[in-house]
């Protein structure tokens, strides 16, 4: 008896000291941070629109100039859980308090001021490959936006997704800021688009597939997936079987500023708000983003077939 | 006995016929009906697009038409209940357990439809402001009332 809990005890202790240091939240390096230049608003209002962060942390159906309230409190309802998306907007109850470190260190390592880990709901998987001058003129242009004092409320999950310090480990599987592509011969509007595709604007998070415990699985990057919350699926965007093959990268550009297919479908669910966050950002852009839908590797639907 | 009954029951079975083939799919109807709207909006994008040349008449025929088009979205025989099922459908469920949000949504669009066949735009300028303020509608219902389904 005494020596079984002589031989577990240290088990648990050095597991547990294990998994302590294997989860804890990581930092960007403090003297990059300090070699940022200082952040410019107008650029900034682009970067706003390319990361879509008015989609998720604008109020519930706001429309219009409301869309700039960053008031939170969509409730983003998903098979892990509920996330009530929170308030950004610069006050008290939002992201006021919030230097740029902190910003950098939420979008780029999904850690919070406090030292937790955030819930990858918020797509730093894919912010972790953005710019640290993109950053910082984001932080510039979000301190111009109006305040609000909404609280939006905490999220509703289940054990053990509500044990943050968990998502350390998590983190360490699928957090990297290194390209999810390489492309040969890429010209600057591939790598353009690369850049926004994979970091800021987030496709894969939505257009690729997850394995059972919420990691993407780049084999079949872009390929289309399950929705992550509610019913249906969200579609394939690459060249592959069930894809865009047949867009031209004209009908791609326009499909984003317009919300129109090339057969004059207009795109629905969440990609209705993505295409009013897409008008904001610089014609070139979207043109890039074409280049590089065209110039990825082509997959059949990334989801199973319907079942009739 | 046998003959009498089929001639007493001829027109009767013809009027049954005819009552359920006006409104026998509402699925495939609704489609039809929302693909003709894509192709009259396809027939102008070219202009808005800079592609080709702006073109009063077309433009008014192109507005006219959705507008007759918008006016036909009718909830009770398009959308009735239990049509979420029973054919490949993207409607979203959501139209049947929102029904007043899918009812504003869609006075909203018709209202504006029939603002637009009104416009009679003169030049490309004034045909850009109708043209987003009508298509606004398209993203606007089909995000929360369409799902994609595999």
């Amino acid at each position: 008896m005494r020596t079984a809990a002589s031989l577990v005890l240290p088990l648990i202790l050095v597991g547990g000291g294990a998994f302590w240091f294997l989860s804890a939240p990581s930092y960007v390096d403090a003297a990059k941070l300090a070699a940022v230049g200082p952040g410019d608003a107008q650029r900034g209002m682009s970067v706003f629109g390319q990361g879509g962060c008015a989609s998720c942390h604008a109020a519930p159906g706001a429309k219009g100039d409301a869309r700039l309230v960053l008031a939170g409190g969509v409730n983003l309802v998903t098979p892990f859980g509920t996330f009530v998306t929170p308030n950004i907007s610069p006050s008290k109850q939002g992201i006021g308090g919030w230097s740029f470190e902190d910003l950098a260190n939420a979008m780029l390592k999904g850690t919070s001021p406090d030292g937790q880990n955030l819930y990858p709901a918020f797509p730093y998987t894919s912010y972790a490959r953005m710019q640290l001058q993109d950053i910082a003129d984001l932080y510039a242009y979000l301190k111009t936006l109006p305040p609000t004092d909404n609280v939006a409320g905490p999220h509703k999950l289940g054990f053990p997704f509500n044990i943050r310090r968990g998502l350390g480990l998590w983190k360490r599987l699928y957090l990297s800021p290194e390209p999810v592509l390489t492309i040969a011969d890429a010209s600057d509007a591939i790598k353009r688009g690369q850049y926004l595709v994979e970091g800021p604007g987030h496709c894969g998070e939505c257009h690729t597939p997850r394995n059972p415990i919420g990691g993407l699985d780049n084999s079949q990057w872009l390929a289309g997936a399950k929705a992550p919350e509610g019913k249906g699926v969200i579609p394939n965007i690459t060249g592959g079987d069930g894809g865009i093959d047949s867009w031209s990268e004209k009908d791609i550009a326009y499909a984003l500023e317009s919300g129109f297919t090339p057969d004059f479908d207009s795109l629905g669910g969440s990609m209705a708000d993505v295409v009013l966050n897409m008008a904001h950002v610089e014609p070139a852009d979207r043109e890039a983003i074409a280049a590089y839908l065209k110039a990825i590797p082509a997959h059949p639907n990334g989801y199973p077939a319907a079942t009739k | 006995m046998n003959r009498l009954f089929s001639l007493a029951a001829a027109p009767l079975f013809a009027a049954a016929v005819f009552a359920s083939s006006a409104n026998a799919d509402p699925i495939k109807d609704r489609q039809a009906l929302m693909k003709d709207q894509g192709k009259t909006l396809g027939s102008i994008t070219p202009i808005i697009k800079d592609e080709k040349p702006f073109d009063a008449e077309l433009v008014m025929a192109a507005l006219k038409h959705l507008n007759e088009d918008a006016q036909k979205i009718d909830i009770a025989t398009l959308f009735p209940d239990g049509s979420d099922k029973g054919g490949e459908t993207t409607a979203a469920p959501k139209i049947w357990e929102d029904k007043a949000g899918f009812e504003a949504a869609l006075t909203k669009y018709k209202a504006d439809a029939t603002a637009a066949a009104a416009a009679n735009p003169k030049d490309l300028e004034s045909f850009k402001v109708v043209f987003n303020q009508v298509t606004e509608n398209c993203g606007a219902c089909h995000k929360s009332f369409r799902i994609k389904k595999d």
